[in-house]
C-alpha cells in the first residue's frame, strides 16, 4: 500500500501568509504538495465552523496562519483570531479533537521560507499521526442520532 | 444554472513544465457547471485575454476561473477583461497554479492533482459569486491639516494651490513650528526665518486657507471623504478681529519673567505675548497660568492700554465643527528632555544646553541677538563641545533609532560658532557621521577642513564642573580608546528627536497607528509613505519619523498631491469587498438580533445602529448596519456573528464553506 498522504487545509490571510506563500513560489522553495490553501481577507474572518467543517470533510490536519501580532492589515483582526483560537482550542479539546492536528502560526509576507518549513513540518507531523477518520465518523454518528431524535 | 469557463495558463514553462495543464483542463471540463475549459500558453497576453472574452460572449459564461499566477499579480487584469465584455468583474476568480503549486512542488501526479483541486475549489466558489458593484462615496473637498509647522504649511499651501479648501489647525499661538526657531539651515546656511516667514504670510493670506491657531483637534468621526471634526479654539483672551497687533499690551504687561518657549527657555516673555515677532497671526494670547489677573484677580493693565479694546478676560474655549474629506497629520516632534542626561549635567549646569537652545543663541532674533553667549554668565565661550547622538541610537535609553538630523546640525552649529567666534575651539564627539543627502557630506567636510572643527570619534562618559570649566571626559576610539578630557565653556547636546508627548492619545483620537517609538506608522514603509492605514488620513514630517526640512517638505507635498488626487473626483469609488447585514421579509426584516458583538470587534467603527420602523413609525427593532464607506472588509464581524446575519461580500460563508466541502 502506498504511503499515507495527509490532506492539510490551510486558512490564510490575504495580506501576510498568502503573500508569504507567493514569495515561497517566487523564491522557488519546494515543499510538500499536500496542502490546500483557503484565502481569506484576514484571520479575523476565520470562523470555528470552517475548521470543524474541514475536519468533517476529511482533512487530516489544519493550518491557520496570518500576520504577526501588530502587523495586521486591518489593525487588529489577528488579535481577534488569537483570542478566539484560545477558546477554540478548549472547544476542540472538549469535542475530543486531537489538537496536534491543528497548527496556528504567524507567517508574514516576507517569510517565504518559513511557510515552506511550516507546511513540511505539519505534513510530517500529521503523517506520523495517521489518517483522521475519527472525527468525520463521529460527526456522521451525531448526525444520524439527530435525525432519529 | 451556472455556466463557468475555466482557463488554464501554462505561463510558458512556469506552470506548463510542472503541471500537466491539458489534464487539468480536461478534468475541469467534467466539473458540474463548467461549460468551457481550455489551456493556453499565456493567458495574460492579448490573445489569451481574447480567448476569455470570446468564450464569455460565445458561451454566455456566468463565471470565469483563470488558473494562472497569484491573484495578487493578475486578478485586476482578468477582471478588467471580463468587464470589457460585460461580465461583472467580481464573477472572475483566480486559482493560483504558479506561486502555490508549480513553483513550489516537483513535477508529478501529486502536483497536477493539486492543480486540479485548486481549480475545482475556485469553480465551486465562483458559482456562488454575486455581481458586485463599486461603492461610490461622495467627497467633501476640504482638507484638514493638523499642525502648522513647515510640513503643515507646505501641505496646506499645495492643497490650497490646487484649488481646494484647507483648514489648518495649530496648537500654539502662531504657525511656524520648530523651523521658525532655527537660526540657519544646513547645508546652505540660509536663514531659516527668511525662507519660512514668507510662507507663513502666504498661508494667512491665502483665500482657500482657514487658519485656526491656539486650537486643537477635539475629536473626529466619519471616514474618507466624509470626516466631521471638532476643533477646540482655546480662549486667547483677545478678540482676534478687534486686535490690530500693535503690541502695546505686551510692552505694558507687568509679568515679564516667564521663560519663553520659543527661545527654548533661554529668554523671558510676558504673560500676554506673541511667541515671536514674525508670528502669524500677529495677535497675542494671554497665558492664563501666569497672568496676574487670572492668578490674583487684579491687574488688567493690558485692557487699560489696549487702544482697540480687544482684551476679553471672559472669553471661553470655542468648539467649531467642520466637515472635511481628508486629514493631513503634521504634528511634528519635540527634543528629548533634561531628565535624560544626568551624566552630562543637563539641568544641573546652565552651560550644558540642547541643540535647539543653541539655535536660539545663534539666531539673530534670539535672546542674545545672535552673539554666542553662554547662559550662566553671558560670556562668549572659548571652547565649545558638541555631543552628537545624545539620546539617539541608545538602547539604554530605550531609543534605538537615529534622529537623522543631528550629524548635520551639529556640523552646522560648530561651523556657526567658528564663524562667530574666530579664536574659539569647537570639538564634536560623534559615533558615526551620517551625512547622506545632497551637498551634505561636502558640508561636513567644510566644517572639518575649512572651519577646523575638531571631530573626536567616541562617546562622552561624563561632564562635571572644575574651576569654572565644564570638564568633558570621553574616549577617542580612533586612537585605540585613549581617554580625552576637554575643558569647555559650553556644551551642546544634540538631543534626540522624540514624538510629541501626547502622540499616543492623538493617534487614538484619529484611529491611526503608531510604532514602538510612538512615531506614526505610514501605510507602507516604501510604497505608501504618506498615507496612514486609515483611508483618507495622510502624514508628513517628523511626527512619522525623524527627518530634516527638505525631506519634510517633500513628504508634505507628497501628502498634498495625494489629497489633491482624492479631491479630483466628486465621488470615491471603492472595492465592494465589504460586510453586509442581511435583510429579509417582515416581520423579521433581518436575522440580526442586535447584540452588536460586531460593533465591539470592528477595528474601523464601521458598525452603525439602524432602527427598523413599522409604517406607523413605531420601532420594531434595532439592528446592525455596516457603513460601507468605512468598512475595509476584514470580516472579523462575520466570524463573530452569533446569528450569522452579517456576511462579507466576495468571501461569504456560502462561498468559503463550499470551497471546503469540495476539497
Amino acid at each position: 500500500m502506498a504511503e499515507f498522504e495527509p490532506k492539510i487545509v490551510a486558512f490564510v490571510c490575504n495580506w501576510c501568509t498568502y503573500a508569504g506563500a507567493d514569495l515561497t513560489g517566487t523564491s522557488r522553495i519546494k515543499y510538500s504538495p499536500n496542502v490546500r490553501m483557503i484565502r481569506l481577507p484576514c484571520t479575523g474572518r476565520i470562523d470555528f465552523m470552517l475548521l470543524l467543517q474541514a475536519f468533517g470533510q476529511g482533512a487530516d490536519g489544519i493550518v491557520v496562519s496570518g500576520c504577526h501580532p501588530g502587523d495586521c492589515h486591518y489593525t487588529s483582526g489577528n488579535f481577534h483570531a488569537r483570542r478566539r483560537w484560545m477558546l477554540f482550542r478548549r472547544l476542540l479539546e472538549f469535542l475530543g479533537v486531537d489538537l496536534r492536528r491543528v497548527h496556528f502560526a504567524w507567517v508574514s509576507a516576507a517569510e517565504g521560507a518559513k511557510w515552506a518549513e511550516l507546511v513540511n513540518q505539519v505534513v510530517e507531523d500529521v503523517r506520523k499521526l495517521g489518517p483522521y477518520r475519527e472525527f468525520p465518523r463521529r460527526l456522521a454518528a451525531a448526525d444520524s442520532r439527530a435525525e432519529v431524535a | 444554472m451556472s455556466r463557468i469557463g475555466v482557463f488554464i495558463c501554462h505561463c510558458g514553462e512556469n506552470i506548463g513544465a510542472t503541471v500537466d495543464t491539458a489534464a487539468v483542463a480536461a478534468a475541469s471540463a467534467d466539473l458540474p457547471g463548467v461549460v468551457h475549459s481550455v489551456d493556453y500558453k499565456y493567458m495574460c497576453s492579448d490573445p489569451g485575454q481574447n480567448l476569455i472574452k470570446d468564450a464569455i460572449r460565445e458561451k454566455k459564461l456566468s463565471g470565469v476561473v483563470v488558473a494562472a499566477c497569484s491573484p495578487r499579480m493578475h486578478e485586476p487584469t482578468f477582471r478588467r477583461a471580463c468587464q470589457e465584455v460585460g461580465l461583472n468583474p467580481y464573477l472572475c476568480e483566480m486559482a493560483n497554479l504558479r506561486e502555490h503549486c508549480s513553483w513550489v512542488h516537483e513535477q508529478g501526479e501529486a502536483t497536477t492533482e493539486k492543480a486540479a483541486d485548486l481549480v475545482r475549489v475556485m469553480v465551486e466558489k465562483v458559482k456562488r459569486n454575486r455581481p458586485l458593484y463599486p461603492i461610490n462615496v461622495p467627497i467633501t473637498k476640504t482638507a484638514l491639516v493638523l499642525g502648522g509647522g513647515i510640513a503643515g504649511i507646505q501641505a496646506a499651501l499645495d492643497i490650497a494651490g490646487a484649488g481646494h479648501r484647507v483648514i489648518l489647525v495649530e496648537r500654539e499661538a502662531s504657525i511656524g513650528g520648530h523651523m521658525a526657531q532655527l537660526s540657519e539651515t544646513f547645508p546652505t546656511l540660509d536663514c531659516s526665518q527668511c525662507i519660512l516667514t514668507p510662507r507663513m504670510v502666504e498661508v494667512a493670506q491665502h483665500p482657500n486657507i482657514t487658519l485656526y491657531t491656539y486650537s486643537e483637534l477635539e475629536r473626529v468621526e466619519g471616514f474618507i471623504g466624509n470626516f466631521r471634526a471638532v476643533i477646540r479654539k482655546k480662549a486667547r483672551s483677545v478678540d482676534e478681529s478687534a486686535c490690530t497687533g500693535c503690541g502695546a499690551c505686551i510692552q505694558k504687561c507687568p509679568t515679564k519673567k516667564i521663560p519663553s518657549e520659543f527661545n527654548a527657555d533661554l529668554g523671558p516673555r510676558t504673560a500676554i505675548y506673541v511667541p515671536f515677532p514674525q508670528a502669524v497671526p500677529n495677535k497675542p494670547v494671554i497665558d492664563r497660568d501666569h497672568c496676574t489677573y487670572y492668578r490674583t484677580g487684579k491687574c488688567k493693565v493690558c485692557e487699560k492700554f489696549c487702544p482697540a479694546n480687544a482684551i476679553r478676560f471672559d472669553q471661553e474655549d470655542l468648539l467649531v465643527e467642520v466637515e472635511v474629506g481628508a486629514i493631513v497629520v503634521t504634528t511634528g516632534y519635540q527634543v528629548a528632555g533634561a531628565a535624560e542626561f544626568g551624566e552630562y549635567g543637563y539641568g544641573e549646569y546652565p552651560d550644558v544646553i540642547t541643540g535647539l537652545q543653541f539655535e536660539r543663541l545663534a539666531s539673530a532674533s534670539g535672546p542674545t541677538q545672535g552673539v554666542i553667549r553662554r547662559p550662566s554668565d553671558g560670556k562668549v565661550p572659548e571652547t565649545v563641545v558638541f555631543i552628537a547622538c545624545a539620546g539617539s541610537r541608545d538602547a539604554a535609553r530605550g531609543r534605538d533609532y537615529c534622529s537623522k538630523i543631528c550629524c548635520m546640525y551639529t556640523a552646522k552649529h560648530a561651523m556657526l560658532y567658528r564663524h562667530k567666534v574666530h579664536e574659539g575651539n569647537a570639538y564634536v564627539f560623534y559615533m558615526d557621521i551620517r551625512a547622506g543627502g545632497k551637498m551634505y557630506e561636502e558640508f561636513v567636510r567644510r566644517a572639518i577642513e575649512q572651519d577646523r572643527v575638531r571631530y573626536v570619534r567616541g562617546r562622552v562618559s561624563r561632564i562635571f564642573e572644575r574651576d569654572g570649566k565644564l570638564v568633558v571626559k570621553g574616549t577617542d576610539t580612533l586612537l585605540a580608546g585613549r581617554p580625552v578630557e576637554i575643558q569647555a565653556d559650553l556644551v551642546v547636546l544634540a538631543t534626540a528627536m522624540i514624538p510629541q508627548p501626547d502622540a499616543e492619545t492623538f493617534a487614538q483620537k484619529l484611529k491611526i497607528s503608531y510604532d514602538e517609538d510612538r512615531f506614526l506608522s505610514e501605510a507602507h514603509p516604501k510604497l505608501r509613505p504618506v498615507e496612514m492605514n486609515t483611508a483618507g488620513i495622510y502624514v508628513a514630517g517628523a511626527c512619522q519619523a525623524p527627518k530634516d526640512i527638505p525631506e519634510t517638505v517633500a513628504q508634505a507635498s507628497g501628502a498634498a498631491a495625494k489629497v489633491s488626487g482624492l479631491f479630483s473626483k466628486d465621488e470615491l469609488s471603492r472595492e465592494p469587498v465589504v460586510a453586509v447585514v442581511n435583510r429579509c421579509a417582515p416581520p423579521d426584516f433581518s436575522t440580526c438580533v442586535g447584540c452588536f458583538l460586531c460593533e465591539s470587534a470592528c477595528p474601523y467603527q464601521a458598525i452603525e445602529h439602524e432602527e427598523i420602523r413599522a409604517r406607523d413609525g413605531s420601532a420594531i427593532k434595532t439592528v446592525a448596519k455596516v457603513n460601507q464607506g468605512v468598512c475595509q472588509g476584514c470580516g472579523t464581524c462575520v466570524a463573530l456573528c452569533r446569528s450569522k446575519s452579517i456576511d462579507l461580500q466576495g468571501f461569504t460563508n456560502e462561498q468559503v464553506f463550499s470551497e471546503i466541502v469540495i476539497l
